[in-house]
């Protein structure tokens, strides 16, 4: 075992390399629940948007393709949800848990013929003169552009909810969908949007795991990082800075379990393996204080 | 006279499947007028009211606004229009500030800041001061009404569709918007006032459009027809008033000591050292905005909310501890508000929602066994008893009309034999013979030696039915007073007064 | 313009209708889907539904079908519970590892005793208890805590396999087994072997034990006050607790039930057609085991119908790959498919679909 070996300075910029993925797919779910949906299908579509993305970046050799690719992907996958819970009126959980086996089963079927495959590498960007700041030069501006993107992600998201019109709009509709109606506001139209977004940005958030983090394909790769998303999401009441919090948490968590693995601690390597999972009932238990929107998870249809 | 118009109607139809919710509706509403609609639950006022805000699409029919053709696809349409609408209920958001609902309902909402100072400015402007940082949810009912209301004002309406909006008001809180309503009258615009309450129409509305089965049935100068005539044309038939044979009061069945708990969520109330006795043969009204500790009261009394041991006793017995079950076996029955999924299961048949609460009382289930044929037999007695409208107990209770439902939950606590009967609106939303007897088979149940709690906002309800009359206001219950002889201005300063509305959050 | 109109009542026939239409739909659109991959359509819906039971090899492949359906169906009637209830275990797989888990720890504890009158039984019991105690978790967090039961019991699936290749890799290893990962072979161990109770049937103790849990669990939905509660608690939260439904009782009695189901199921396994505790093997029946009990209407019969039927998908899906070379995957995506389309046609029993305006 050998502690030295443990670079404080690499362990936390992997940390926010970890975390990406989860703060892709938390960001759009967090919209789709205050827009009053529970989508359960994370997972599912993190899944897909990493092999759309993947194919795509190793048929034309850019990533960047990859990532528009793997967006259109997941987005792609959650209109199938959005169809079946806004005009078929089917149950959530149900249908977000068939969206989850629906997309593992049909990424396993892309990737066919591209297990092993190395992807082409997505280049780091060392942002000029601040990346040269020793200690938090090479923590925080010395990443791949995802790392920005995800962060930007939920700052807009910020933004959106509290100072915009839209974002007041979607919120309403997520607290009670009946007054939004009757204000006259199209709560469908708004929540199909929303899961859009939200299967839009789950593509990213698994693109970014079979293109920059592992970067290849397997089949079912994700390994319950769509789960987790859904359970930062709670843990961070709805907000999304918290979101920014909990992924950090956890992107903290399952490198520094790969840092001891490669120390050689005398932990065997599977208990390592099952922290992080851990670790996210913890905060569960800890943080399920938050008041969830009024009419998440309910069924909307506009009677009389 | 025809510049004078406002709005017309021409002949409004409009069909669901099964039932003809308007049909060749025409009406006109002059400007400045204050125009009521009157009808019983199922009248056809609400889809009428919806068309106007264009929630609602006509079948046939043509509306006129100011003499230009008006046909608004949407909400928005109408608001432009200067159609604007208080609501009954759902048009609040309650995790939202009073300043984001309102930005919600206008068509291009200033920004926040400046939103926030015309909210204070109008709502001091027309006496319904309002702070606009609070959240929605911390609201008092009348309060809440307010911010639609002043949702509606920031838009200078040309007409202003209410809806029963002094349902969930205080006597002083009413008087408060009839002056509100005056000055808007004043400076020329138009309402449309929804109520089923003749006196409160009688005082305010110059004219009345009354709605019966979708049909026009009647014109009248509310301030120049009596309400008992109103009734009977809103009706169709003369009405019975329940009478309650003359009995005494027995022994102490329910005592209620110093009933407190906490909030069960976080927008609910308190429940504050409630004391109060309740004999055989009584009926204790209590009375109460929505909001104040109502549904908390009947949780903590039907057991599904529990408190200390003895903060409620039933003949001696100490059962604040006990589950609902364990209760409906030492005789204390309950009926809250909601009929749907809370007194009775929608999507359960009549048979299953029987076999809901009977199961202790009637010896419905031996060992953990059901036994489906007593239940149905029970579900059965309680169709013929009430007078249920269904075709029979296999059927769905949302297959049932809100009046027919609620004679059903009713019916099949009072089939119980209950030594002390808790419910709350026992007629809400019910047509008024339906209603009626309701309210009379409280009365009789109460007569044969059961002392009933009945918690109503209908005041007029708790007046005929109540022996003694007590008030819940933000949890705390008033001391009960012998109902006879109580004036309506009584009962409000009972009810809280105004609820210090005029002061309130304004300057918090 | 079409439009959904609420019926007064669920549709009767559509419940039954609904299934039957999914599973021709997804017929359809998976032989699609075939065809895309360049298989022939009929052939391999021929070979997936109609081979296994009727084929050349049918002899092989039908008590196969009733080796799969078993822990399918058992687990899927322990779901069913916890689904009518508005209760979500989604970690079914994860307590299925930890009753195989703990049953063969209990076998191989008394390896090489011959006691096959107390091991046995000893096992199925572990199995339970290993279930049930990894169920648990997410119900003493959810009453205690209010966490979400549906995270938790998925997140303990990925802490479950951890410890299984745990298991596998150390304290379970078969010291005879020249280093590789992976136990003794429960079933060459006599006293602990999940036997074929009739030759060539595929009927072993699980399946035995899937069928009494069918029964069982009839009974207890049309006839006994906690089915009745459960069925209540779905339907309207509220008025289960104001007819005297315990909230937190309800939650925690489906869990363990769910669980312990899971448990047997995963003892049934390693004993018997898995035979020993590897790194994996699980095969994921308690995720498929969710579509089978929405597929079976969380009816108990139905979710017979339904796990025999996803079973045929299996051995089916097996014989195709082998036949056609169609990829294993298609069957996973065909499986997902078939829940999709149910969810999608099951609208039609509570509502009905208007032509014409809409407001």
């Amino acid at each position: 075992m050998d502690f030295s070996s443990i670079n404080p300075i690499l362990l936390l910029a992997s940390l926010m390399v970890a975390a990406t993925p989860i703060i892709l797919a938390a960001a759009g779910e967090l919209i789709v629940e205050r827009a009053g949906v529970l989508n359960l299908g994370v997972e599912g579509m993190m899944i897909t948007g990493a092999i759309t993305g993947f194919i795509a970046t190793v048929t034309t050799g850019s990533p960047w393709i990859g990532f528009v690719a793997a967006a259109a992907g997941g987005a792609g996958l959650s209109l199938l949800f959005a169809f079946l819970t806004q005009f078929l009126l089917s149950n959530q959980v149900a249908t977000g848990l068939a969206l989850t086996l629906f997309g593992l089963g049909l990424s396993a079927l892309l990737g066919q013929g591209y297990n092993g495959i190395k992807a082409p590498e997505f280049p780091r960007i060392d942002i000029p003169v601040i990346s040269d700041i020793p200690v938090l030069g090479p923590i925080l501006f010395s990443h791949d552009p995802m790392v920005y993107v995800g962060i930007g992600l939920i700052a807009g998201t910020w933004y959106f909810l509290k100072y915009s019109r839209a974002g007041l709009i979607l919120r309403a509709v997520g607290e009670n969908h009946e007054a939004a109606h009757a204000l006259g506001y199209h709560v469908i139209r708004i929540r199909i949007m929303a899961i859009a977004f939200g299967g839009a940005c789950a593509g990213l958030g698994g693109a970014y795991i079979s293109l920059v983090r592992v970067p290849q394909w397997t089949d079912g790769m994700t390994a319950g990082a769509g789960w987790i998303a859904l359970a930062i999401v709670v843990f961070a009441s709805w907000r999304p800075w918290r979101l920014l919090i909990g992924a950090y948490l956890f992107g903290g968590v399952t490198v520094l379990q790969l840092n001891l693995q490669a120390a050689g601690i005398a932990i065997p390597v599977e208990y390592l393996a099952m922290s992080p999972y851990i670790a996210t009932i913890l905060v569960l238990v800890l943080m399920s204080a938050g008041r969830a929107p009024g009419s998440l998870g309910k069924i909307f249809h506009a009677s009389r | 006279m025809a510049t004078d118009t406002l709005l017309e109607l021409r002949g409004l139809t409009k069909a669901y499947p099964g039932v003809v919710a308007n049909s060749d509706v025409s009406f006109t509403i002059g400007k400045g007028e204050v125009h009521a609609l009157l009808g019983e639950n199922g009248a056809g006022k609400s889809t009428l009211v919806k068309t106007i805000y264009g929630l609602v699409k006509p079948d046939t029919g043509k509306m006129t606004l100011n003499g230009v053709a008006y046909e608004p696809s949407e909400p928005r349409a109408a608001r432009a229009s200067g159609v604007a609408m208080v609501f009954q209920h759902f048009s609040l958001f309650d995790a939202l500030d009073v300043a984001e609902n309102i930005a919600l309902g206008m068509e291009n909402p200033p920004q926040m800041a400046d939103l926030a100072a015309r909210i204070r400015e109008v709502s001091e402007q027309y006496g319904l001061p309002l702070d606009p940082n609070m959240v929605v949810g911390d609201l008092s009912a009348g309060e809440r009404q307010r911010v639609e209301i002043i949702r509606c004002l920031l838009q200078d309406p040309k007409l202003l569709i209410m809806d029963e909006p002094t349902s969930v008001l205080t006597p002083q809180e009413v008087e408060i918007l009839f002056k509100t309503l005056n000055i808007l009258r004043e400076e020329g615009t138009s309402i449309l006032y929804i109520s089923h309450k003749l006196e409160e129409i009688r005082t305010l509305c110059e004219h009345a459009t009354i709605l019966r089965h979708g049909k026009v049935v009647g014109n009248c100068d509310p301030r120049q027809t009596s309400a008992r005539d109103m009734a009977e044309m809103m009706v169709g038939a003369s009405l019975h008033v329940p009478e309650k044979a003359p009995h005494e009061a027995g022994e102490v069945v329910l005592s209620i000591r110093g009933l407190s708990a906490p909030a069960p969520h976080q927008f609910g109330t308190a429940l504050k050292n409630i004391t109060v006795d309740v004999r055989e043969g009584e009926v204790l009204g209590i009375g109460g905005v929505a909001g104040n500790g109502q549904d908390e009261l009947v949780a903590a009394l039907s057991g599904e909310m529990k408190t200390a041991a003895g903060m409620v006793v039933i003949d001696g017995r100490e059962i604040g501890r006990l589950g609902p079950n364990e209760r409906r076996a030492a005789g204390l029955c309950a009926a809250p508000e909601e009929r749907n999924g809370h007194a009775a299961a929608p999507d359960m048949s009549l048979t299953e929602n029987a076999l809901m609460t009977g199961a202790v009382r009637k010896n419905l289930v031996k060992n953990g066994l059901l036994d489906w044929p007593a239940a149905k037999a029970f579900a059965e007695e309680v169709i013929k008893a009430f007078d249920v409208r269904t075709p029979g107990p296999a059927n769905a209770a949302r297959s049932l009309s809100g009046g027919n439902l609620q004679k059903f939950v009713i019916g099949r606590e009072i089939m119980q034999k209950p030594r002390v009967l808790v419910i709350n609106q026992p007629t809400w939303g019910v047509d008024a013979a339906a209603a009626a007897s309701i309210r009379q088979a409280i009365l009789d149940l109460a007569v044969s030696g059961t002392a009933v709690v009945c918690i109503s906002q209908d005041l007029d309800e708790l007046r005929e039915i109540s022996d003694r009359f007590a008030a819940l206001n933000e949890g705390k219950l008033t001391p009960p007073r012998p109902a006879k002889g109580l004036t309506i201005d009584e009962i409000g300063l009972m009810l809280g007064g105004a609820h210090d509305m005029e002061i309130a959050h304004v300057d918090a | 313009m079409l439009t959904l109109e609420k019926r007064p009542q669920p549709s009767k026939a559509w419940v039954y209708a609904a299934p039957i239409l999914a599973v021709v739909i997804t017929m359809i659109v998976g032989g699609g889907v075939f065809a895309l991959l360049g298989k022939p359509p009929l052939e391999a819906i021929r070979t997936i539904f109609y081979d296994p039971i009727f084929g050349d090899f049918a002899s092989y492949s039908r008590p196969q079908l009733l080796i799969k359906a078993g822990p399918l169906i058992l687990i899927a009637i322990g779901l069913s519970f916890g689904f009518r209830a508005g209760i979500w275990n989604i970690g079914a797989e994860g307590q299925y590892i930890m009753g195989a888990l703990a049953a063969a720890g209990t076998g191989l504890a008394f390896y090489p005793m011959e006691a096959r009158w107390l091991i046995f039984p000893l096992m199925i019991l572990a199995g339970f208890a290993g279930g049930m105690v990894w169920a648990a978790i997410p119900a003493f967090l959810r009453i205690r805590f209010k966490t979400n039961e549906i995270l938790v019991s998925l997140m303990l699936v990925y802490v479950a396999e951890a410890i299984q290749a745990s298991m596998a890799l150390n304290l379970m290893r078969n010291p005879d087994g020249h280093g590789f990962p992976g136990s003794r072979n429960l079933s060459q161990y006599p006293s602990s072997a999940n036997l074929e109770l009739v030759a060539n049937s595929g009927v072993h103790w699980g399946v035995m034990a899937a069928l009494t849990a069918v029964i069982f669990a009839y009974f207890i939905l049309a006839r006994h006050r906690f089915g009745f509660d459960v069925r209540l608690a779905g339907q309207s939260p509220r008025a289960a607790g104001f007819a005297g439904v315990d909230a937190g009782r309800l939650i925690f009695v489906c869990l363990l039930i769910s669980g312990a189901l899971a448990g047997a199921a995963g003892m049934f396994e390693v004993s018997g057609p898995a035979g020993r505790v590897s790194i994996d093997f699980n095969v994921g029946y308690g995720f498929t085991a969710i579509i089978v009990a929405f597929l079976g209407r969380l009816h108990p019969v139905g979710i017979l119908i339904a796990g025999l039927l996803m079973a045929l998908t299996y051995i089916g899906g097996e014989l195709a790959q082998l036949s056609l070379g169609l990829p294993g995957a298609a069957i996973q995506l065909f499986q997902g498919m078939l829940l999709f389309f149910l969810l999608a046609v099951d609208v039609m029993t509570s509502y009905r679909i208007r032509f014409g305006k809409t407001e």
